[in-house]
Formats: C-alpha cells, sequence, structure tokens
C-alpha cells in the first residue's frame, strides 16, 4: 500500500484538497468473533465527515460507536467497506500512519513521563526539531490552560488535568481530525459542563475536525455541528441538533434525545400538509402527516411545545382534555404529567416566569395543546 | 449529645491506635528474623576464639582483613556468576513473560503454571539431575559422543558456564513472575496511546511497555540477583576445584572448620556489596521511577 511508507500527513496538504471530506466511512461493518460467535457491532455506515466539522456520534452503550471510531484510528479493521481520510482509502493502514489522533476514555497518559514529554511524544515520533517541539508543546499546554505543570507527572494532576494533558497531547499534533471517546465521561457533572465550552473552544480555535463519542443526548445537543445518532450498529439518523431534536426521524431518536410525547391514533382525514388524527377515547389532533387515510400512525410532541390551562383554548391548536396525575418541580420549571382520555400520557414542560398562570394541582382536569405543526407524524 | 460525644472521641482514639496496632505482628517478625540474626552476625564477626574455648567479642577487625585477603577472588567470583546469571534471566524471563502476558490469551495460567512447575521438585534434586544430564559421558553427551557429533573429551560440567547457568535455569521463575504481574495489569490503552501518536511496534515498547514494566524488572533482578550470588548448590554439583562461590566458603567455614567469626565476616561482607550494588542498580534506574510506578 502506497501510503503505509509515508510519514503522517501534515494539514497543509489536507488543506489542499479543500472539499473532500475529512473522513469519509463507505458501507462499514465490523463483526467481532467472540466466544465461536460473531457479534455484529456495526452494520454498515455511511458517512461523510466535513473538514472542520464537529461531528458527533450519539447513542446508548453498546451500539457501536467506539468501534466506529476505532476503525477511523485504525484499531480495528472492518469486515467490509471503506475508510477514507482525505479521500484516500486507509482502510489496512496501521494506526501511526494515519493522519488522526484520538483521546482516549480513560486518558492513557503514559504514567512515566511528565506533562512535557507526554505532549511531545507525538512530535518526537516524527522527528521535529527540539525547538520546534518546545514552542508547540507550550502552545498546546497553553491551549489547555496548563501551562506550568510541566515537569508534573500525570499521576499528581486532577481527573479534569488529566483529561486535558490528553487533549492537548493529542492536539498538538495537528492532526486532520482529533477522536474523542466519551473523553468527559469521567468527570463530575459541573466540571463536565466546564469542559464541554472549553472543547467548544478549542475547535473553534484550531479549527480541527472533532469526532465526538458520546451516550449523552445533552452533551452531543451542546457541541455538535452535525449529529449522526447510532442505535444497534446502524445510523438511524444524521442532522444538525436542531434538526435532529426538532425533527427525529424515528421511535428510537424521538425516544433517545429529549423527553418526547408519543400518541398513537389513526388517519381520519387530511388537507394538503396536515392530517387529522383520531386518538381513541382521548379525541382528534390535527398534524403534520402524510400517511393516506385509514393509516395508523405515531405522533410526537416535544413536552416544551405543550400548553397547558384549565379552560378548553380557542383558535386551531390541537387540543386534548386530560388529568394531571404528576408534577414535579424542578426550580426554573415544572413538568407535569398529564394522563388523556385513551389512558396515555404526556409530560408538559413549563417555565416558571413570575407571570405565569396558576400552577395546576394533582388530578386537577386540564386542556394540552399545541400547534398543528409541532406534532407530526413518525415514519415507520 | 454528651454520651455521643465521648463514644466519638473513643472510636478516634482506637482509630487512631489501630493501624500501629496491625503492624505491630510485622514488627516483631522483622525484630526476631532480621534484626536479631543480623545483629549476632555483627557480633560474631567482631568475636575471637575456638568451639572448643568459646567465643569471646574482643571487637576483632581482622576477621574481615583476613576474609577479604583469604576470599577475595571467591567472592568476586560469586558477584559475577550472580550477575550473569541475572542478565542470563532477564533476557530469557522477559520476552516470557510478555509473551505470556500479551499473547496468552485464555491460557495465561496455564503458562504461568508451566513455567512454576520445576520449582515442584526440590532445587537440590534439580541441580543433581541437570549434573546426570550434562555428564561427561551421560545422556546428552554421550549419546552425542557416541555419534560422533562431539569429541570425546569434550565436558560442560566443572566449567563457569555450567554454574551460571544452573542458577539461571533455577531461578528464572523469580524473574518471569514479577515482570509478568507488571505487565499483565498494564493498561492496554497506553500501547495504543503510543500507536495513535505515530509510534511503531519498536518505539512504542521502547518508549512505554519498556519503561513501565521497569519496577518488575527491578524485583525480578534482586530476587534472583540476591540468591544466585550466594548460592553454593549449583557452584557444587556442576562446578569444578575453579569455580567455588563464595556460599561454600562460608558454609565450609561455619559447618567444617567452626570459624564462625570468619563465617560471620565473610558473610557481612556478601551483603554490604549486595546492598551496594542494589542501591546503584535503582539508583541507574531511577529510584522515583522504581518507587512510583510501583506506587500505582
Ligand atoms: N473486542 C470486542 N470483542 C467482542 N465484542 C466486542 C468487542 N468490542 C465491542 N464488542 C461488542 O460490540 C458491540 C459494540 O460495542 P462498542 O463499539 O464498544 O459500543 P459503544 O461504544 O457504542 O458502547 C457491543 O455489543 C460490544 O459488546
Ligand atoms: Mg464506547
Amino acid at each position: 500500500m502506497a501510503t503505509a511508507t509515508e510519514e503522517p500527513r501534515t494539514r497543509h496538504d489536507a488543506g489542499a484538497r479543500a472539499g473532500t471530506p475529512a473522513i469519509s466511512l463507505e458501507q462499514i461493518s465490523k463483526a467481532y468473533r467472540s466466544g465461536g460467535e460473531d457479534v455484529q457491532a456495526v452494520r454498515g455506515i455511511d458517512l461523510r465527515i466535513e473538514q472542520g466539522e464537529f461531528f458527533s456520534l450519539l447513542g446508548p452503550s453498546g451500539c457501536g460507536k467506539t468501534t466506529t471510531m476505532r476503525m477511523v484510528a485504525g484499531f480495528e479493521s472492518p469486515t467490509s467497506g471503506t475508510v477514507r481520510l482525505h479521500g484516500d482509502d486507509v482502510t489496512g493502514v496501521a494506526p501511526h500512519r494515519r493522519d488522526v489522533n484520538m483521546v482516549f476514555q480513560s486518558y492513557a497518559l503514559f504514567p512515566h513521563m511528565t506533562v512535557f514529554d507526554n505532549v511531545a511524544f507525538g512530535l518526537r515520533r516524527k522527528r521535529e526539531a527540539s525547538g520546534e517541539i518546545r514552542r508547540k508543546v507550550a502552545e498546546a499546554l497553553e491551549l489547555v490552560e496548563l501551562n506550568g505543570r510541566e515537569r508534573t507527572k500525570p499521576g499528581r494532576l486532577s481527573g479534569g488535568q488529566q483529561q486535558r494533558v490528553a487533549l492537548a497531547r493529542a492536539l498538538v499534533n495537528r492532526p486532520s481530525a482529533l477522536l474523542l471517546d466519551e473523553p468527559l465521561g469521567a468527570l463530575d457533572l459541573k466540571l463536565r459542563q466546564a469542559m464541554q465550552m472549553e472543547l467548544k473552544r478549542i475547535q473553534r480555535d484550531v479549527g480541527i475536525t472533532f469526532v465526538y463519542v458520546t451516550h449523552d443526548q445533552g452533551e452531543a445537543l451542546t457541541m455538535s455541528d452535525r449529529i449522526a445518532v447510532m442505535n444497534g450498529g446502524r445510523v438511524e439518523q444524521l442532522g444538525t441538533p436542531a434538526e435532529v431534536y426538532e425533527r427525529p426521524a424515528t421511535r428510537f431518536t424521538a425516544g433517545f434525545i429529549g423527553t418526547s410525547n408519543l400518541l398513537s391514533g389513526t388517519v381520519a382525514g387530511r388537507s394538503g400538509e396536515v392530517a387529522t388524527v383520531r386518538i381513541e377515547g382521548a379525541g382528534e389532533v390535527r398534524a403534520s402527516c402524510d400517511a393516506p387515510a385509514g393509516a395508523r400512525v405515531d405522533l410526537t410532541v416535544r413536552p416544551e411545545k405543550i400548553a397547558m390551562e384549565a379552560e378548553e383554548p380557542a383558535g386551531d391548536r390541537a387540543r386534548l382534555a386530560g388529568t394531571v396525575t404528576e408534577v414535579v418541580y424542578l426550580g426554573s420549571a415544572t413538568h407535569y404529567t398529564v394522563r388523556l382520555g385513551d389512558g396515555s400520557e404526556v409530560v408538559v414542560f413549563r417555565q416558571n416566569a413570575s407571570d405565569a398562570a396558576s400552577a395546576a394541582e394533582r388530578g386537577e382536569t386540564v386542556w394540552v395543546s399545541w400547534r398543528p405543526e409541532h406534532a407530526y407524524a413518525l415514519p415507520g | 449529645m454528651t454520651m455521643a460525644a465521648t463514644r466519638e472521641g473513643k472510636r478516634g482514639r482506637t482509630a487512631r491506635l489501630a493501624p500501629y496496632a496491625l503492624v505491630l505482628p510485622g514488627w516483631l517478625w522483622l525484630a526476631l528474623f532480621f534484626v536479631a540474626p543480623i545483629a549476632s552476625v555483627i557480633s560474631m564477626s567482631l568475636m575471637t576464639g575456638g568451639l572448643a574455648a568459646g567465643y569471646t567479642f574482643t571487637f576483632e577487625i581482622g576477621n574481615y582483613a583476613r576474609a577479604v585477603e583469604l576470599y577475595w577472588e571467591q567472592i568476586l567470583r560469586s558477584l559475577l556468576y550472580g550477575g550473569l546469571a541475572t542478565l542470563l534471566c532477564v533476557a530469557i524471563g522477559y520476552p516470557v513473560a510478555y509473551w505470556i502476558a500479551f499473547k496468552g490469551g485464555a491460557y495465561k495460567s496455564t503458562y504461568l503454571l508451566l513455567v512454576l512447575l520445576p520449582f515442584f521438585v526440590s532445587f537440590v534434586l534439580r541441580t543433581i539431575s541437570w549434573g546426570f544430564i550434562l555428564s561427561d559421558n551421560g545422556v546428552v553427551l554421550g549419546t552425542l559422543k557416541s555419534l560422533g557429533l562431539l569429541p570425546g573429551d569434550f565436558g560442560v560440567l566443572n566449567s563457569a558456564t555450567a554454574v551460571v547457568f544452573g542458577l539461571a535455569y533455577n531461578f528464572l521463575p523469580f524473574m518471569v513472575l514479577p515482570i509478568y504481574a507488571v505487565l499483565e495489569r498494564m493498561d492496554h490503552g497506553v500501547v495504543e496511546a503510543a500507536h495513535d501518536l505515530y509510534a511503531g511496534r519498536v518505539q512504542a515498547f521502547v518508549r512505554v511497555v519498556l519503561p513501565m514494566s521497569l519496577p518488575g524488572v527491578f524485583a525480578g533482578v534482586i530476587m534472583v540477583f540476591i540468591p544466585t550470588s550466594a548460592d553454593y548448590v549449583n557452584a557444587t554439583v556442576l562446578g569444578g576445584a575453579d569455580n567455588t562461590m563464595i556460599g561454600k566458603v562460608i558454609q565450609t567455614q561455619y559447618l567444617v572448620n567452626n570459624a564462625y567469626p570468619l563465617a560471620a565476616a565473610i558473610t557481612f561482607i556478601l551483603m554490604a556489596a549486595l546492598l551496594i550494588g542494589i542501591f546503584s542498580y535503582a539508583k541507574a534506574l531511577g529510584t522515583e521511577q522504581v518507587m512510583e510506578v510501583q506506587a500505582r
């Protein structure tokens, strides 16, 4: 293989090929053999990750995120399919010859080396001049706000600081993509949130493509330019955070990202984009839906799109009556659970604004309503 | 409230004393089996007299002078043989430990058992068996000679080589086990990180795996170097008159000649030499490194 003998490519020639995706995965699959049986970890994924993008792989544990990322880094070879970095087929290329760097979940810092030597490791392997190494390491440590700790061994740093060293150690090489496997998983909530902002800032500053693996939907929504929602070794949906949140394409995505209400009903009639859906025992609502009359559909509505009031709302809002079964006060907001006539429950989020209408109590009868375009039928 | 406070106080005192109470048996053990014998060896090495007349403490430094004068050759030879056997153990034991830890898969414990298997036979018996096997007309050499593959006067026994190989053979598991223990619990992610940062197999080994396994090597070297330097069985069984090691001299002086003070002086010289050797070795490796990585 021609690329196998080359030095790792630098970003200079990477930039020269603007237009080609930084990473493309073409129909990659991976089966592990374990205990005499094949475990299908990844089942045919197609992805194009653009240059400079903050791209997240989001999905529950065991859905194949780590496997996908390890195939990009070169630690696993796909059972079938092609991995391309900047258009070059690297499918069989060893990890140390790929111009991507990984931030491991366990950080995997070298415990016997100082922070400086950890960060300088990649540059030294690439045989850069020592002055250059010193300059770049200082710059990288500055970026993660760890200057002054060069002589410290990783064992003496806090979890958050180790995380930053791991990041600096990868970033200092200016790879064409940085792969991060649940990098914040081991940090506590406060630190995790601070690091999310930090990572986003760093990514904007350096302009390197980030591929970010997480099972935390909030994290993915906050940080990403685009998200691939994965489930069972497949990509369920690909889109911007707003797209996957507002328009989940599948039942799985709707359930996995945020809270969503699912209402089962039958299409009773339609006018253009909007159909009337009859929910047995609860009433009729209008929703955006292209299923033909008579089809059974699942409607989804996000809890914050739902209004709740004591009187039946006027106008063209979709509305149903129900009984409040649960009230959860969360400080800035309150979450209500309302049981509808068909026995299904919807969750309603309501901001605790000072001028908000008086709160509902358990057992009260209320009307829930939403604009028809905020409810739509899930395909399938 | 007050009662609770008193109980707290009591528990606090017990909790504070508990660690000391727990190490007490350890201290007693050390005092009884380490400090006492050493003190007795040192005081014996400064005595004069004989078995019949009894020994008296005369602060006889001359015992040391005599020991060095008479046996410097055996002392140096012992350190040399011990050192060579230790090197041989590292050279053979490291790859074995590495292979079992990283490539052993589901059979790791089986392979370890194989390494330990010779230990189920007594040390002396094992060495004597090698004596039989390698004797000039024994199974191996005899057969090769009768096939005309070796000259008739060829021999392995009664040589430094036989002694060093015998020592290395007998103490190999002491090298394999500590190295294996370190490699086995090493986070494999660290090796992957090295590969990810452009290190090939050799670089990843030299820069990451080897330095991280040094504490195991250090432990192995100590566990092999000390007993091999003081060993007398291998030199007696596999070596000849020219390969006497200091262990044999000490044994003879104690048990045959009953020259207790001289024997004690030699013992103490050997111990000092080993300690100096080990400390300079630890220094060369970097004590901080050895201890710090060990502590993790
Ligand atoms: N080395 C392996 N050997 C066998 N099965 C594996 C291995 N690594 C992962 N798997 C399996 O592949 C599936 C996907 O794992 P992984 O990619 O780690 O998922 P995720 O990172 O999304 O949690 C899981 O069912 C897991 O048990
Ligand atoms: Mg994972």
